[in-house]
């Protein structure tokens, strides 16, 4: 880019996309610093002509709101840790051990990968009608994480890297296969958990259609389903739904600033190595 | 617990879970799909009916229409948005450049739900930024018109930013040298990037291809909070459908039939895609 004029048009553009880009996330922080009678004022203002916390109070005095930040955490965080476990024990069986059947097990892992989500939403229903298990956290969580192939796919990928010396060294001082496991690959591949615990906590901490069917209580619901289950209710108390969808918006931008680099990462890998 | 038992226990979690809440459900909804379930307790066999009445459903055709209407805006306006924010990124001296690639993704970390909920700020006829913007008073959402479009451009803005991640490291993938050999040969910006770029992305394109389809079929947050598949049914999709059916009208046979439905046009839109990239051909 030695161009100086291909140079300015490409800083221009970045500069306009950015702005487009960031616009809608600039409009829920203004609004929820607006008075309420200031969202609705015609014509828009962009900045907030009377900042206020009224938002953020209310939301707190009004709505569970706290609830509910407590009750996704608790999801999402479970839900990350599980995916974790089962994600990088498959995927050091697939990266370092040959055994019988490995082969079709993994293209069942690829397949599986394949599978929408949505096709199974009313069998799973059903099922966990005759468990017993709707209106409940494992309700929510255990369904999803059978669609785990994506991360055990990832972890392969990644232990396949680690040094088999590695390996076989721990083996010969005596170390046990989990210990191996334990103490040898789980160390090496941090970085990737890393990335993989950002898609978990992204997907668990945002999802919305399952919790929506499995949970009835209003006191187990999630950010996303709190909010959403008060749009109608609160279409004129806009300025406190915006304060809510700031207020779960800010963790997982904070989540994602810390690991950025670990992410891209991870969700290249799939597509770009092959 | 010797070696060779040990990845089978290590496997064990996954394919567990995988049985007992993908594949058994998958049977199972097999079994659904042939028998009217009108709540847990009441269940009758009713062999081809339900695909019958599908195809003779117009309500499903609208959904399929929209939902195709939505992926095929995807295809169109989203992919090559993401490219082209993927090739203003691609070069490596560009001076904030993790702060672009930053913003550009930003609206992936956000759940359907607060995204429909700002879009419904923004389109909004009177008070809403768009309007205010293009000096109109359009009413996006209640325009049996032009809600679809409408959501597709939320669409762009929520997914393209994801996309260009894929793109961007396709293009740093592709060998400087390609680019060189092009330049010596007379080849000007557009020639390269038709005869080096677009071939060297080539899985790449495939890949976010696909993926944007597969996930474009199953779009439901969006529209379900932002206009309840209204103005009429204008904005009714497969998923929507399939959820209208199964739980709120308990009607579990034929959402299980719109569910196969789905499946079986997610999986032949897939095959066409492979086939036309030739995926798996090369390895």
């Amino acid at each position: 880019m030695r161009n100086p004029v291909r140079t300015t048009i490409t800083y221009v553009l970045l500069i306009l996309l950015t702005v487009l880009v960031l616009t809608p996330l600039f409009w829920v922080v203004s609004a929820s610093f607006k008075p309420s009678g200031e969202i609705f004022s015609y014509p828009p203002t962009f900045l907030p002509q009377d900042p206020t916390l009224e938002n953020f109070t209310r939301l707190f005095q009004e709505m569970p709101i706290v609830q509910y930040i407590v009750n996704s955490t608790f999801l999402a965080t479970s839900h990350t840790l599980l995916l974790l476990a089962i994600a990088t024990m498959g995927g050091f069986a697939f990266a370092k051990y040959s055994f019988r059947g490995r082969g079709v097990l993994f293209a069942i892992v690829l397949a599986s990968m394949m599978i929408p989500f949505h096709l199974v939403l009313v069998p799973l229903f059903t099922l966990l009608y005759q468990f017993g298990w709707l209106d409940t956290y494992q309700g929510v969580i255990l369904p999803y994480l059978a669609s785990s192939g994506f991360g055990v796919f990832l972890m392969r990928q990644f232990i396949l890297g680690v040094p088999t010396d590695l390996i076989d060294q721990a083996r010969i001082d005596g170390s046990s296969e989990f210990g191996i496991y334990w103490r040898v690959i789980i160390p090496a591949v941090k970085p990737a958990m890393g990335a993989l615990s950002i898609f978990g906590f992204l997907g668990a901490w945002n999802e919305f259609l399952w919790p929506m069917i499995v949970l009835r209580d209003a006191a187990k619901y999630t950010l996303p389903l709190g909010l959403a289950s008060l749009v109608g209710v609160y279409r004129q108390e806009y300025g406190m739904l915006m304060a809510g969808t700031l207020l779960s918006i800010l963790p997982i931008m904070a989540l994602f600033l810390a690991m950025q680099r670990e992410f891209v990462q991870g969700i290249t890998l799939g597509a770009v190595k092959e | 617990m010797k070696p060779r038992y040990a990845p089978y226990f290590f496997l064990a979690p996954f394919f567990a879970l995988f049985g007992v809440f993908m594949v058994y459900p998958l049977f199972d909804s097999i079994r659904l799909s042939t028998y009217s379930v009108r709540g847990m307790q009441n269940q009758t066999f009713v062999g081809l009916e339900n695909i019958e009445r599908l195809i003779a459903d117009p309500l499903f055709w609208t959904a399929l229409w929209n939902t195709a209407y939505f992926a095929a805006g995807s295809l169109l306006l989203q992919l090559p948005v993401a490219l082209a924010l993927a090739l203003l990124l691609s070069n490596a001296r560009l001076k904030g450049r993790n702060l672009f690639r930053l913003s550009f993704f930003s609206p992936v970390l956000i759940s359907g739900v607060f995204i429909a909920v700002i879009f419904y700020l923004l389109y909004d006829r009177r008070y809403g930024l768009v309007n205010r913007v293009l000096g109109s008073e359009i009413q996006w959402l209640q325009d049996p018109d032009l809600v679809m479009p409408a959501l597709v451009l939320a669409g762009v803005w929520r997914w393209a930013g994801f996309n260009m991640v894929y793109f961007l490291a396709g293009l740093q993938s592709i060998r400087q040298e390609l680019y060189e050999a092009a330049a010596v040969d007379g080849a000007g910006p557009w020639q390269s990037f038709v005869h080096v770029t677009i071939p060297a992305l080539k899985p790449v394109i495939a890949f976010v291809v696909i993926t944007s389809m597969i996930g474009s079929f199953q779009l439901f947050d969006l529209p379900y909070v932002l206009t309840e598949g209204g103005p009429g049914n204008a904005s009714m999709t497969m998923v929507m459908y399939l959820y209208k059916h199964g739980f709120e009208f308990i009607n579990l046979g034929y959402a299980a039939t719109i569910g196969w439905a789905l499946a079986v046009i997610i999986g032949v839109i897939s095959i066409i895609q492979v086939r036309l990239f030739g995926v798996f051909r090369e390895n």
